[in-house]
């Protein structure tokens, strides 16, 4: 909404600066965006000024320009110009002439080179000197408009400076929804008043009516007043259709609105007075449709497969949910939406029905969104307009047109209005507002506070009684009032208080604070933290699984995605890991990183519709091991680097006991993955990512990547029950070296080590994996440290000696091993 | 040997050419063959020792006394000559090995918490002091609980206000805020009292522009209680805002609208780049818009389960995103879910 500060002075005194007013306005919910200066800081109109056309005559050597003879209040002046509505012959007309010097708006810069201002200099066109330029909007800084020279108002007073005469500032204010009474500068002058205390005045409009009586030459009838609470309208006659006055065309300008004709200016200046949506029909369309007789105006819903060709030229398919003014051949407009093209208002137009009417705020809304044609119109309904305020809108407007474009008006407003509105009374309890605002404060003062807003009040008991002004739709309970005390005495004028209410009992979050040392736990390792999109697509899922069978039904798809690529929640934490190290190894050597995040999967079973949204823990390794350095030569990541990250999370959450055995899974290397167990609990997945997978995902080299169920991780994690004593015995160590076929896995030869060194054998420790010369093809060699170790007393050799040789026959036995370099 | 006057002689040349072979050792090897030559059993100091037996009973404490002054004086010649030369091999051996102390370490591999999150767990910290719990609710909600519940009816125009994504599932949408959590933890706390903090993913359908994005990060608070009022959320704020913005950091409300709060406020801290000067990031005003906030609306409050004419309760709800951009100067919000470790790897 903007608001031209002069038309807001027609209704209420500004005792402050604008800028303290746009202040006021703001802090009180009413926000000002911006304060536009009128010129704007470009142009200066002082060295503009009004001048007075005295003169046009044909330019001798081109037939497109002409001279016009300017006064200019200290002499007349030569332009030459080709706006066409100079035209030779013409005089008296007032303009605005940039003398000399001036700086104005360039009208030619269209490149982004060239200057935004130039400065008026004398030239020669043609063989005539012009000593003056008579603007246009668009060099005054007004508009885009150039074609024309702006014409004044006739009376304006010629030498004055133009400064003085149109110079002026724009509130540009941002509404809230609740906002509706603020669309109109009568809403904003009364928000004015209220905020700084300076008194309104409003006049209410007031119309000269001729004796032919309106009723009978059109008929109402609503059909729907649930969509259509009120609809009233004037019969205006005899009007000449020509350009508006310059004023009330220099305040839609400033207001935002293309000045038309004098009967849609008139219809918009209202709406922008009084905040009521107006529409005028040609009567006479109206009356040749109805076959030469009075019209009937009837307000329905549209019937399945009616169709209107709107002003736009468009037309539009209908739907029975759409409100629409109709006669008895069919719809003429959709109702606070858009007119229609047959019945519009014209050059010809002599006879006008002037619609002021009340529609359903949300019917209006879903209908404009539906056929995409947000308006002026629309913007207001949607936020509420009271219907009181149709009848102050044709009058003032049907008033204007009668004394502007020169109408009579038929006498009597034709109006329908089923079910008239109650005055709303709300009973606020005096201590409310201590109670919600914490501040004391007595029921005299409450109520001039109300009062500045016009609301009437008056104590009843413990309560007070205020009766809500008609257009304050936005005003139901008791919480609203206390608002509106608020925010007019301002909020910052509320005390900062430490709560004494009673504190909650308080409870951990343990899952929480999980999830935080995951994260915690995952950076201490060197690993960054990504956050991706839970929006991601099925063609980036389905990279996962090369083989092209991906499980389907289980995603929750958006109805109405902003772009394919972001369609489907993700079900998986794998895929934007895998894009994420795709982007950066376009500049990393080095990649580890890790997500903790949500995945969704739909759930039938659940009752109110809503997925699962389990947590999960995904961690992405590639590249060089760590960050290049010199200390270093630098190695690739491997499995192992991954697998370690993994025991070493687990082993701090108290999951040691976790295992990983190996596993097929699509999108993982079918030699290199594995699963992680705890018991029968699978905790996640790990692995090399297949080749395929990473081409699809345009990765270089190898990636290892893994994902892990942190619901399930924190609710088997475990916290350390008891401390292990510091040995109070030496220990002995033993060394094994274990010869055994190539594909044995290592968690046999160690489970069997374990088994057979029992209680004694506390620690076993893998210090070596070699193949090659001089082992046999297809054998591997895994060299172990046993420490071995008695609580109560010190182990002695023999005791050692025997074990080791257990472990050494049970280890050659069962897994066909060769041991070498046994012994200590 | 047996008189003073022909020992006193001996002890002379002794300590002359001791002194000068000790100052001559050059290595600690040397002095401690000079010390075998002259102090060890057979060296010449002891073997004078050895004549004091053919001494008179009366000059024989005068010859011990002269003995024991000469021993005294070559031990601690030797020693301080020992010191000297050990630290001086000391320094060479020091100066040897000199490395380049320019060189960068060997890296500590540590890696990076997000930008998100580290400024997640500040909020948490501030309001967790002050007595409030995190509490998780659903990511994807239904349209009763982000909407309706909240007091906005089905194609309210203050639904414009949040541009939804809907899934296929009727009645099921991705939140456009944290707020439906207000209705989650309050009932389940009814009719006991609630303070809560509700952090999560909210997403809006919004084109993805430096200034805007469809996922986005919000920490919603909510209090409930029977005495509470709007001046002890303006308290709750202003401490808020001093412990993450700095002790001079003052709070100024303005009136707003939300459809679950009655009153509803914006809230602005001063600016943190200039401290309330005007600055670019300010656009001069020296304040920030950092919350949106409120009075829990009655309808909200019955909702919740609790009667609104006897509890009370305040909400707000801040974006960690624009706290995180303005106190780091991030001026493209895309870089935020960017993933580039470049930008990640310096915080
Ligand atoms: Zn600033």
């Amino acid at each position: 909404m903007l608001v031209p500060i002069r038309w807001l002075k027609e209704y209420v005194e500004i005792p402050v600066s604008v800028e303290e007013l746009a202040h006021r306005l703001t802090m009180a919910g009413v926000e000002v965006a911006s304060i536009e200066k009128i010129p704007s800081g470009e142009v200066d109109w002082k060295d503009i000024i009004v001048g007075q056309i005295v003169a046009v005559e044909r330019h001798p050597n081109a037939d497109r320009l002409s001279i016009a003879k300017v006064n200019c209040g200290d002499g007349v002046l030569t332009s030459v110009t080709g706006a066409p509505n100079i035209k030779v012959g013409m005089k008296d007309l007032k303009v605005a002439v940039a003398k000399l010097g001036a700086r104005i708006m360039n009208a030619y810069a269209t490149e982004p080179t060239t200057p935004v201002t130039i400065q008026v200099q004398a030239a020669t066109l043609r063989g005539v000197d012009s000593q003056v330029v008579l603007c246009s909007e668009k060099e005054l800084g007004l508009s885009d408009d150039h074609t024309d020279v702006m014409l004044l108002e006739k009376d304006a007073t010629v030498g004055a400076a133009l400064v003085d005469l149109l110079g002026d500032q724009v509130l540009e204010i941002e509404l809230t929804p609740n906002l509706g009474r603020c669309l109109s500068v009568i809403g904003i002058a009364r928000e004015v008043a209220a905020l700084t205390g300076s008194k309104l005045h409003i006049k209410s409009p007031k119309w000269k009516t001729s004796d032919e009586p309106s009723e009978g030459q059109a008929k109402i009838e609503i059909l729907d007043d649930a969509l259509c609470p009120r609809y009233s309208a004037a019969l205006i006659k005899g009007v000449k259709i020509k350009e508006a006055p310059f004023w009330m065309r220099y305040r839609l300008m400033l207001a935002g609105m293309r000045p038309i004709n004098s009967i849609v200016d008139i219809s918009n200046y209202v709406m922008l007075e009084w905040g009521q949506p107006l529409h005028a029909f040609d009567y006479d369309k109206l009356v040749g449709r109805a076959g030469g007789k009075h019209p009937g105006i009837i307000i329905r819903r549209a019937q399945a497969g009616e169709k209107l060709v709107t002003l736009d030229k468009i037309e539009r398919q209908l739907t029975d949910e759409m409100l629409m003014i109709c006669d008895e051949k069919g719809p003429i407009a959709l109702a606070g939406v858009m007119g229609g093209l047959e019945t519009e208002v014209s050059g010809s137009t002599k006879n006008i029905l002037l619609e002021s009417a009340n529609f359903h705020a949300i019917n209006n809304r879903k209908t404009a969104m539906a056929l995409l044609l947000p308006s002026e119109a629309s913007q207001r309904y949607t936020r509420g307009v009271p219907p009181e305020s149709t009848e102050l809108g044709a009058m003032r407007a049907a008033d204007l047109m009668r004394q502007i474009s020169r109408g009579t008006i038929a006498r009597g407003l034709l109006d329908v209005y089923p079910k008239p509105r109650q005055p709303k009374i709300i009973s606020l309890p005096i201590r409310e507002v201590k109670r919600l605002l914490g501040i004391e404060m007595s029921a005299k003062e409450i109520s001039e506070i109300l009062k500045r807003l016009e609301f009437k009040s008056r104590k009843v008991k413990e309560n007070l009684e205020v009766s809500v002004p008609y257009y304050r739709l936005d005003v139901e309970i008791p919480a609203d009032l206390i608002e509106e005390v608020a925010r007019v005495i301002g909020y910052d004028r509320l005390p900062s208080t430490l709560m004494s209410d009673r504190l909650p009992p308080q409870k951990r979050n343990r899952s929480q604070e999980m999830e935080e040392r995951v994260r915690d736990l995952l950076a201490g390792m060197g690993l960054t933290e990504v956050v991706n999109y839970s929006l991601t697509n099925l063609a980036s899922l389905s990279k996962l699984d090369p083989s092209g069978k991906m499980a389907s039904g289980a995603f929750v798809e958006l109805a109405n995605p902003i772009s394919t690529e972001r369609s489907v929640m993700r079900s998986t934490l794998m895929n934007g890991l895998l894009e994420s190290v795709a982007v950066n190894q376009r500049h990393q050597d080095h990649i580890g990183i890790f997500e903790v995040g949500r995945i969704f999967l739909s759930n039938p079973e659940s009752h109110d519709g809503l997925p699962d949204e389990p947590r999960r823990i995904g961690i992405a390794l590639a590249g060089s091991q760590e960050e290049a350095s010199w200390t270093e030569p630098s190695q690739f990541v491997d499995f192992y680097a991954l697998t370690g990250a993994i025991e070493a999370l687990f082993s701090r959450l108290g999951l040691s006991k976790a295992v990983h055995i190996s596993t097929q899974h699509p999108t993982f290397h079918p030699g290199r993955s594995a699963e992680i167990r705890l018991g029968n609990l699978k905790l996640g997945v790990l692995g090399e990512a297949h080749p395929e997978v990473a081409a699809k995902f345009d990765l270089r080299g190898r990636v290892y990547l893994a994902e892990l169920d942190l619901e399930t991780l924190i609710a088997h994690a475990t916290e350390i029950k008891c401390y292990e004593p510091l040995p109070r015995f030496p220990g002995i160590r033993q060394d094994i070296a274990v010869v055994v076929d190539l594909n044995l896995p290592a968690k046999r030869i160690e489970d069997l080590i374990r088994r057979e060194g029992g209680e004694l054998l506390r620690e076993l420790t893998l210090f070596d994996v070699y193949e090659g010369k001089p082992l046999p093809d297809g054998k591997k060699s895994l060299a172990y440290a046993l420490d071995y170790r008695a609580d109560e007393r010190t182990l002695k050799d023999e005791e050692a000696q025997a074990i080791h040789l257990r472990i050494q026959s049970a280890v050659e036995k069962e897994l066909s091993a060769q041991v070498r370099g046994a012994g200590g | 040997m047996n008189n003073l006057a022909e020992l006193e002689m001996s002890i002379g040349v002794i300590a002359a050419e001791g002194r000068a072979a000790i100052e001559k050792a050059g290595s600690p090897d040397e002095c401690e063959q000079l010390r075998v030559a002259l102090l060890g059993r057979k060296g010449r100091v002891t073997t004078l020792f050895a004549e004091m037996r053919n001494f008179s009973d009366g000059d024989r404490p005068k010859a011990g006394l002269l003995l024991n002054q000469l021993r005294g004086q070559l031990e601690s010649q030797l020693e301080a000559k020992g010191t000297e030369l050990s630290s001086a091999r000391l320094q060479d051996q020091l100066i040897a090995e000199g490395i380049d102390v320019t060189l960068p370490g060997r890296p500590a591999h540590l890696g990076h918490l997000h930008i998100i999150t580290q400024t997640l767990r500040e909020i948490y910290a501030i309001f967790q002091q002050m007595g409030y719990q995190i509490v998780q609710t659903p990511e994807v909600e239904t349209d009763e609980m982000n909407f309706q519940l909240l007091n906005f009816p089905p194609d309210h125009p203050a639904r414009e206000m949040q541009s939804t994504f809907l899934t296929k599932q009727e009645g099921v949408i991705l939140r456009t805020h944290t707020s439906p959590g207000q209705i989650r933890v309050m009932r389940e706390n009814c009719p006991e009292p609630v303070r809560a903090i509700l952090p999560g993913k909210c997403y809006r359908y919004e084109q993805i522009t430096p200034r805007s994005e469809i996922q986005f990060e919000q920490v919603e608070g909510i209090a409930v209680g029977e005495q509470i009022t709007m001046a002890d959320l303006k308290g709750v704020l202003t401490e808020f805002a001093r412990q993450m913005f700095g002790d001079a950091t003052k709070i100024k409300l303005r009136g707003s609208y939300f459809p679950f709060t009655e009153p509803s406020i914006e809230v602005d801290v001063t600016c943190i780049l200039c401290k309330g000067k005007g600055c670019r990031i300010c656009k001069g005003s020296g304040w920030l818009e950092i919350l949106g906030s409120g009075m829990v609306h009655p309808v909200v409050l019955k909702n919740g389960g609790y009667d609104p004419e006897k509890y009370s309760g305040f909400a707000f709800g801040m974006g960690p995103a624009r706290i995180a951009m303005l106190k780091y100067q991030i001026e493209d919000i895309r870089l935020l879910l960017g993933n580039d470790l470049r930008f990640l790897k310096q915080f």
